[in-house]
């Protein structure tokens, strides 16, 4: 995807956490903020998501690709060790890491929403994010800007999201109160709402992939949400262009979480 | 029929890097491609926007070989 280049990241270093592959909205941030100058690290979770990303990472120039195992204290220790070896400081971070069972985000929340997943859900997908703004904020010593992304199902009903809207919700609470313990130190903490995108964790939600159909026809936009959208506030919001916002959730979703009743489901006159 | 296989060929090809002789219509995406469970995600997904089409969740989970794929795309069509 051609994403606008300049140096509005120029002199920028950061850490982008969760690639998957090239359809993932953390890849299509990654690709805007290199298009902008910044430098980049990844990291990854296992041997299946290495394969992908790491070709990926190399073609924006970057040689720090890290594992990092986000339910595992020790092992996010080392990792940001070995960034703070390479690097010493950061400038930005990118949290797009969620997980749960897919055979879990289909049908009834209430019957299908086990103990185990509904922990292990909240431990990937929130906790993660205030184990790494607590890593990454050690190394923000210029301050700094941290996103995380969100989708709408944590303040709405979405059919089949489940445990995870409950975790979204969780998680954009987190932002706001880890904003509020990082804003003494310069660092701003933003979430990004973003509407729904073609990707292997939409592929995981039971019909989740009609929910791009239906954002199309209810939006205000009346389009899809795209890429360049979603990365575009991520650049402002990275840079020092977001300066003065934190603790916020942007919605980048075509204006779908402004609807109410769609004008399908509303009388014509 | 064939204008299907040959580009639901190619895409699996490239998905896959895998040997354009071993694509053949019986050929499983895992057992005998080398696919893990994400590259059979991201191939349905593939097939999608090559071909325009939606494909439900409950027939993705049925796509398990390349003459799945051609059946499914080519009724669709």
């Amino acid at each position: 995807m051609a994403y606008p280049t300049g140096n509005i990241m120029a002199g920028k270093r950061g850490l982008v956490m969760g690639v998957a592959n090239d359809k993932s909205i953390a890849w299509g941030i990654a690709e805007q903020l290199a298009a902008q100058g910044a430098e980049l690290a990844f990291t990854y979770q296992g041997e299946a998501l290495e394969k992908r990303m790491r070709p990926l990472a190399e073609s924006v120039g970057s040689n720090i690709i890290l594992e990092c195992d986000v339910t595992n204290d020790e092992a996010m220790d080392k990792t940001f060790a070995e960034l703070e070896a390479k690097w010493g400081k950061i400038d930005f971070l990118v949290h797009a890491i969620a997980f749960s069972d897919k055979n879990e985000l289909k049908g009834s929340f209430v019957e299908n929403t086990s103990r185990d997943n509904f922990l292990k859900s909240m431990d990937v997908s929130v906790y993660s994010w205030v184990a790494v703004a607590k890593r990454a904020s050690k190394l923000m010593t210029d301050g700094g800007s941290m996103i995380t992304l969100s989708y709408l199902g944590a303040e709405r009903t979405i059919p089949s999201y489940n445990v995870m809207g409950v975790a979204k919700a969780a998680l954009e609470a987190s932002t706001r109160y880890i904003a509020r313990d990082l804003g003494p130190s310069g660092i701003r903490v933003n979430a990004i709402s973003a509407g729904p995108m073609r990707t292997l964790a939409l592929a995981g939600i039971k019909g989740g992939r009609d929910l791009v159909g239906t954002g199309r026809e209810w939006s205000l936009l009346k389009e899809d949400t795209t890429m360049e959208g979603i990365a575009g506030c991520a650049l402002w919001l990275l840079s020092d262009l977001g300066a003065s916002t934190t603790a916020e959730v942007v919605h980048v979703d075509a204006g779908f979480h402004a609807v109410g009743v769609p004008e399908s489901a509303a009388s014509a006159e | 029929m064939s204008e299907v296989l040959e580009k639901v060929k190619a895409i699996v090809v490239e998905h896959l890097n895998a040997d354009p002789e071993k694509v053949v219509e019986n050929a499983n995406f895992i057992d005998d491609l080398g696919a893990d469970s994400l590259d059979t995600v991201e191939l349905v997904m593939a097939f999608e926007e090559a071909f325009g089409i939606e494909i439900p969740d409950d027939a993705a989970e049925k796509i398990q070989t390349v003459g799945d794929a051609v059946k499914f795309i080519s009724e669709k069509q």
